[in-house]
């Protein structure tokens, strides 16, 4: 079980999170015009990284605030967790 | 009652207090402090199991976690637990044991056959042997692979026992209690360190029990006590023996088995039998020694056949000899400690060493005491059937390939010793890879991956000395990193006798001609000759030969034999061990009970029970339950002896004809506040929702980014800034966290909040042509026509004092209502609508009545919303708003999801009016069609229509828009059932939506 650093609530063990998956992927923006590809990319093209992984978690039962981790895939070690409206 | 092999003053065994016991149903006599096994070995009992492949006899092999052989089931409390280890279960009053792999008795094992058949059960022998043909798989060779290969029987009783879990947070785990641990623990400890020592034996001080040391003038286990005592002192400490670290896992969280209730002879009710400890820890100190591994050699297997230490710690910790006539053969000097013991309480033994003359302080030692050495001999093969009466001895030539003369020494039992193995296996599963170092023949650990160290023995280092002065500097080092502090440490002086390296020899050669069984691993009966065919027919991995001959994948978890079967394939692939490599450790280091695992989350404790405040009503109206998630729901109101159809159809009846009432709570309620509410909505669903007024609900259905249908409900706007949405039972925490996603991580810019306020609202809908009636007698000051409050109209009112949301909708299909009290409420107001609802024939109603009215009606729910359908399929398009974007709506436009030709929702009566069609059919053509008979749909909900009278179901189907009127089967393979169906549209009543406008 890994221990996730909450930015909002700190140390916590991960059976109080949820995953969110890759927290690079941006959502093309309302009301635009997007190609398939493009389309296809957001809601269904993840890499399978081995190493450094920005990923997303949601404190779900805890403070509920989702935000991002940067995790080594391979290891699991945690470099940093930071805030959604902070650098990653 | 004699324990006739039982020293009378050695040992820390109690003999004040006798311990009566049983042993295949035999009395026997120990004492406090015994495990099960030198209990029996004081009686003089050797044969405890038969093998598991050859049925061959088998006796004590070790004295701990080491022991391959003796597994017993073990009753205790009348709970009966297979595959228990002797050598580590303490004994205690009223312990009956059995053998367990052997028919009809230990003694006379008809399975023994098979060691007369060996060549017949070679390596890979169920895989070569049970193959085909296939049908026998069944009948003949899994019945007889279950009972050949039995292990214990697993109780069918309830576990009456408790188990629980404790969550911990420390500085330092000190896993082990030897002197690399007492050391490492004790530094720690003086640098203000939050330590957990952990100790899987009953007794503090591991090797210093049994080894002949001193430490400050003091002996091994004298300093050992000293040390224990003053760490229990230490507020910052926590002792534990009885307790295992199995589990080494991610971000240095390691898993402890204690061990509890077993050994008291009565136990408090709530005290449990085991706990398993969660500990993260910020270092963790592998202080877990090493395991002396075996020297191969002919029925090396025979019962009285010891490791060397095994029958030291017999003699020093539990007072027993394993044998009044030992030969000890070795290929070391440890096993010369061995010959001490037996020589100070009076026995004789004569060693046997693989190497030329040595003269090392403790082979000098035991030169001085005259006792017999043979250097340069081995066993060759040990006699005697289930047990060691003599062995075969060889000189052995210089090369120690062949032997240059042989002897037979008669004996009663043999004490090998081949070297030490570090025990490595939690620090190979926290990810260390280990290194081989030849100079102990073993691996070590490496690298860490985690913040671990391996100290003493379990690192590789073998003189008391190294260990005490390591285990002292790493405990300060590691806590003054994480205390800052750094108090001085002094390092007691300690005293052993030095050692002369050993030697590599680790398996006596076969003499010309001779054949002998030579097993590497005990456990899983696999011999020398095993792994030979094994690489003969190709296998090359360790991995693979590991698997084909099942070497090391027994319980022990090859504990004594991995090393030597990476030696033996070594020199057969003319490598050395490290190119071989090693298996992978896993977790748990020794078995550990399923009930620890589990803990208390068994029975109503497996997960929360959700129970509305009407719950008590429900139960005392007969209701019947069903869970929904977390939530008890009732699932209908059982009247005299009515059956679930015939309730559900009464219920729904009365719905159609008058009023009923069901219990809404469970659905999820979010509140959603602030000025970008209705935005939020607007985006999330995919209908309008700006010009929504205050004062109305909308129905709304939201999808997932690739336009499958996440989720429905009615949302309501109660004032401009604030909407109170409902969602499904199942979904409402999906749904919480979706908004909560986009509101946080995507659109961050909308000011809004939301809140599950599923708790604080108590819900009933009232349905049927009389509701508004009785709402009309609830609310007497409101107005509740159909002008102040049509469909989708939403008003606020007191019912009798009590603050009340009215909300004019309907799942039911039928003129409704809903009505939301606080929580706290809601069996007064259940209560007051029941009884003013009386006159007018109100009855409740539970899920079932309630889906057979939205099936009717071709309202879709859970069974339609399946992850796997778009608004289309389900008749939503009307939903899809064409002048906005909302989540998932650029998915729609995918190819698949406009072909005319998808999948669409319909409905199905059976062509006879009469057989239900069970929910999950295939609905296809022909209902003869060959195999696999193309499938065009399935059948998602079933009801028994109340208003026609007749089965009614829905169905996705493909094509479904241009199949109305067609005739399809809807097969039943489960069910075994072949219906007959028309398909028509899916709203089967009131098709215009009239009575919930009424
Ligand atoms: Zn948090």
């Amino acid at each position: 079980m890994l221990n996730i650093k909450c930015p909002y609530c700190g140390d916590r063990a991960q059976k109080e999170f949820a995953y969110g998956g890759d927290g690079t992927v941006k959502r093309p923006e309302l009301n635009k015009e997007v190609s398939n590809k493009e389309w296809d990319d957001f809601v269904y093209m993840r890499k399978s990284l081995r190493g450094k992984h920005i990923e997303l978690w949601h404190h779900i039962s805890g403070c509920r605030q989702w935000f991002r981790a940067q995790r080594d895939t391979a290891t699991h070690e945690i470099f940093k967790t930071a805030k959604i409206s902070e650098e990653i | 009652m004699s324990q006739e092999f039982r020293l009378n003053n050695e040992g820390l065994i109690n003999r004040k207090k006798e311990i009566i016991f049983s042993f295949n149903g035999k009395k026997y006599t120990g004492y406090e402090g015994d495990t099960l096994a030198s209990a029996l070995l004081a009686n003089g009992v050797h044969l405890v199991s038969r093998s598991f492949k050859y049925h061959r006899p088998r006796g004590f092999f070790g004295a701990g976690v080491d022991e391959p052989n003796a597994k017993l089931q073990v009753t205790m409390n009348g709970y009966s637990e297979p595959n228990v280890n002797a050598t580590e279960i303490e004994l205690v009053k009223g312990l009956s044991a059995n053998s367990q792999n052997c028919w009809p008795s230990v003694n006379f094992d008809v399975g023994a056959i098979n060691n007369f058949l060996n060549r017949f059960f070679p390596a890979g022998f169920y895989y070569k042997t049970f193959m085909w043909p296939k049908s026998f798989w069944y009948k003949i060779y899994e019945p007889f692979i279950r009972k050949a290969a039995g292990l214990g029987v697993a109780s069918v009783e309830k576990d009456n026992e408790r188990y629980e879990h404790k969550y911990e947070y420390c500085d330092l785990l000190v896993a082990g209690s030897g002197p690399a641990g007492l050391s490492s623990a004790f530094a720690a400890a003086k640098n203000g360190a939050k330590v957990i020592l952990a100790e899987d034996k009953p007794r503090f001080g591991g090797t210093l029990l049994t080894d002949d040391v001193t430490i400050d003038n003091l002996s091994g286990k004298d300093w050992a006590d000293k040390i224990i005592s003053e760490l229990k002192e230490m507020p910052n400490v926590v002792v534990k023996n009885r307790s295992q670290v199995f589990g080494y896992y991610d971000h240095n969280m390691t898993v402890m088995f204690e061990r509890i209730g077993d050994h008291l002879e009565q136990k408090s009710k709530f005290t449990p039998r085991q706990r398993l400890w969660y500990i993260r820890a910020k270092e963790v100190l592998l202080s877990t020694g090493s395991i002396e591994r075996p020297i191969v050699f002919g029925n090396n297997d025979t019962p009285g056949i010891f490791l060397s230490a095994a029958a030291k710690e017999y003699i020093k910790v539990y007072g027993v000899l394993v044998g009044k006539k030992p030969v000890i053969f070795t290929n070391n000097d440890s096993a010369y400690e061995t010959a001490l013991e037996f020589k100070k309480n009076g026995i004789n033994p004569i060693v046997l060493d693989t190497r030329e003359e040595q003269n090392s302080q403790l082979v000098q030692d035991v030169k001085n005491q005259n006792i017999t050495i043979k250097f340069s001999h081995a066993i060759i093969v040990a006699n005697g059937y289930k047990k060691v009466n003599s062995v075969l001895v060889g000189k052995l030539n210089k090369n120690k390939t062949d032997y240059e003369k042989t002897e037979i020494i008669e004996c009663d039992c043999v004490c090998v010793s081949g070297f030490w193995t570090p025990t490595v296996h939690l620090a190979s599963q926290s990810g260390n890879k280990l290194s081989y170092n030849d100079k102990i023949d073993a691996f070590v650990p490496d690298k860490s991956k985690q913040s671990e160290k391996s100290i003493g023995a379990a690192n590789g280092t073998f003189t008391l000395k190294e260990t005490i002065e390591n285990g002292f500097k790493i405990g300060s080092e590691a806590s003054s990193r994480i205390t800052k502090k750094n108090n001085p440490i002094t390092i007691p002086k300690s005293n052993e006798l030095n050692h002369n390296p050993h030697d590599k020899f680790w398996c006596s050669p076969l003499p010309k001609g001779k054949n002998y069984k030579r097993f590497v691993d005990f456990q899983n009966d696999v011999a020398v000759s095993d792994i030979e065919i094994a690489l003969k027919e190709g296998y090359r991995s360790i991995e693979h030969v590991k698997r084909y001959t099942t070497l090391g994948m027994a319980t022990d978890q090859g504990r004594t034999s991995n090393l030597n079967g990476l030696q033996l394939v070594a020199n057969i692939e003319k490598k050395i061990v490290p190119q071989v490599g090693h298996t992978t450790f896993r977790p748990p280091f020794t078995p550990i009970t399923i009930g620890a695992i589990v803990g208390r989350e068994i029975g109503k404790e497996f997960m929360p029970t959700r129970k509305t405040p009407m719950h008590d009503w429900h139960e005392k109206n007969n209701a019947v339950f069903v869970d929904a998630g977390a939530w008890k729901r009732p699932r209908y109101y059982k009247q005299g002896n009515e059956t679930l159809s015939e309730a559900s159809r009464r219920e729904a009846k009365n719905v159609r004809d008058y009023v009923g009432i069901c219990d809404v709570t469970t659905l999820g309620k979010i509140d959603i506040k602030g000025p970008d509410a209705a935005e939020l909505l607007n985006r999330v669903y995919t209908n309008a929702w700006l010009k929504l007024p205050v004062g109305k609900a909308r129905y709304g259905v939201m999808l997932r980014e690739d336009g499958i249908v996440m989720d429905d409900g009615t949302t309501t706007r109660i004032s401009e800034n604030h909407f109170h949405m409902t969602t499904t039972t199942l979904q409402a925490a999906n749904v919480l966290s979706h908004l909560e996603y986009y509101l946080q991580v995507v659109w961050p810019e909308l000011n809004v909040n939301v809140l599950s306020t599923t708790e604080q609202w108590a819900g009933l809908s009232l349905a049927g042509p009389k509701s508004r009636d009785v709402l009309a007698k609830l609310f007497p000051n409101l107005n509740v026509s159909n002008e102040a409050l049509p469909f989708m109209g939403y008003v606020e009112g007191s019912l009798f004092g009590v603050e009340a949301r009215i909300f004019r909708i309907s799942f039911s299909g039928e003129l409704a209502f809903e009505i939301n009290v606080k929580s706290d409420h809601g069996i007064f107001m259940w209560e007051k609508t029941m009884e003013i609802g009386k006159e007018f024939n109100i009855q409740p109603y539970g899920t079932e009545a309630l889906s057979t009215l939205r099936i009717e009606m071709g309202h879709v729910a859970g069974p339609e919303l399946d992850g796997r359908t778009i608004p289309y399929d389900l008749s939503l398009e009307g939903l899809i708003s064409n002048n906005k974007d909302f989540i998932g709506k650029r998915s729609l436009g995918r190819e698949a999801f406009k072909s005319d030709s998808r999948q669409k929702i319909v409905g199905l009566i059976p062509v006879d009016k009469k057989s239900s069609i069970p929910e999950g059919s295939h609905l296809v053509e022909n209902k003869d069609a060959k195999l696999p008979n193309p499938k065009i749909g399935y059948v998602s909900s079933s009801c028994w229509s109340v208003e026609n009278n007749n089965p009614f179901s829905l169905g996705i189907l493909k094509n479904g828009k241009n199949m109305i009127g067609k005739k399809l089967f809807a097969l039943s393979p489960l069910k075994n059932t072949v219906i007959e169906v028309e398909v028509i549209s899916s709203h089967y009543v009131d098709h215009e939506g009239k009575r919930v406008r009424s």
